[in-house]
């Protein structure tokens, strides 16, 4: 028996989920990022299988691309988080809603 | 069930497990190791679908230069275990759910494809050269303005991190 493509959807579906699930859950900033890279992660999974079941190769150089962007994101990304800190001595999203009143 | 098909298994089964680890650890430094072992079983995914540079980029970028900018990171800032506040019950259910329709909806999307998903991997596309030439032909553009991004990035982050924000 061989792996079909819908199980490999079904592996990037359930990790997009898990991911999505942390990032609404938890109030820490640094975690909340891992977990956005989980969801990309996932998406380039589906992205992956999709490349080499339909025999065409456009979906890994979108990962490709993908995972350079990422890497470019996080960059940018945990520079705000360390500016942030350092002017609110806080990572924990809760302490971070001034604009509610 | 042919030792492919454990594999596919095995990791599969590791990066949803490290997945639920990541959400459920309340320490950073450790939901951090859970990502880079999450991250190197995908890798393994990778190469089960014969995407073999991919799975070497992936390593490369995501377990080493990224999982290192975050463990830096924590350290910098010193984050303990997250304290434990009261919980939000309404921001809890409202989560839940929306992550469980969301799940639902591509569960449900992919379950009612299968007739028309291909079962069997076709051809051998995927092999390094293949991938290089298509890069350096018809995706050149896009692949110069990545390494234009990659600067500005860069410049950005020495900016962001260097100078006292006002």
């Amino acid at each position: 028996m061989n792996i079909s493509l819908e199980q490999y959807l079904m592996v990037s579906g359930a990790l997009f989920s898990l991911g999505l699930l942390g990032v609404i859950m938890r109030r820490n900033l640094l975690v909340i990022y891992m977990c956005l890279e989980l969801m990309l992660n996932a998406a380039n999974l589906a992205l992956v299988a999709m490349s080499r079941y339909n025999a065409n190769l456009d979906g890994q150089i979108m990962v490709f691309f993908i995972i350079t962007v990422a890497a470019a994101e996080v960059a940018v990304g945990l520079a705000l988080i360390v500016a942030l800190y350092r002017k609110r001595q806080t990572a924990h999203v809760e302490d971070l809603a001034s604009l509610k009143s | 069930m042919t030792m492919q098909d454990g594999l596919f298994y095995f990791f599969a089964a590791l990066t949803l497990i490290c997945g639920a680890l990541i959400i459920l650890n309340r320490n950073p430094v450790n939901s951090a190791m859970f990502l880079v072992l999450a991250i190197a079983s995908m890798a393994g995914l990778f190469v089960l679908l014969n995407a073999f540079f991919l799975a070497a980029v992936q390593v490369l970028v995501y377990a080493g230069a990224v999982m290192v900018l975050f463990l830096f990171v924590i350290m910098l800032l010193d984050l303990k275990e997250e304290d434990r506040r009261k919980f939000n019950l309404f921001g809890i259910i409202t989560g839940v759910v929306s992550v469980a329709s969301i799940a639902y909806i591509s569960f449900s999307a992919i379950h009612s494809g299968q007739g028309d998903l291909p079962q069997t991997p076709n051809g051998d596309a995927g092999t390094t050269i293949l991938l290089g030439q298509r890069l350096f032909t018809d995706y050149l553009l896009p692949f110069e303005i990545l390494s234009v991004l990659l600067l500005v990035a860069m410049v950005g982050v020495v900016l962001l991190s260097k100078r006292e924000l006002k």
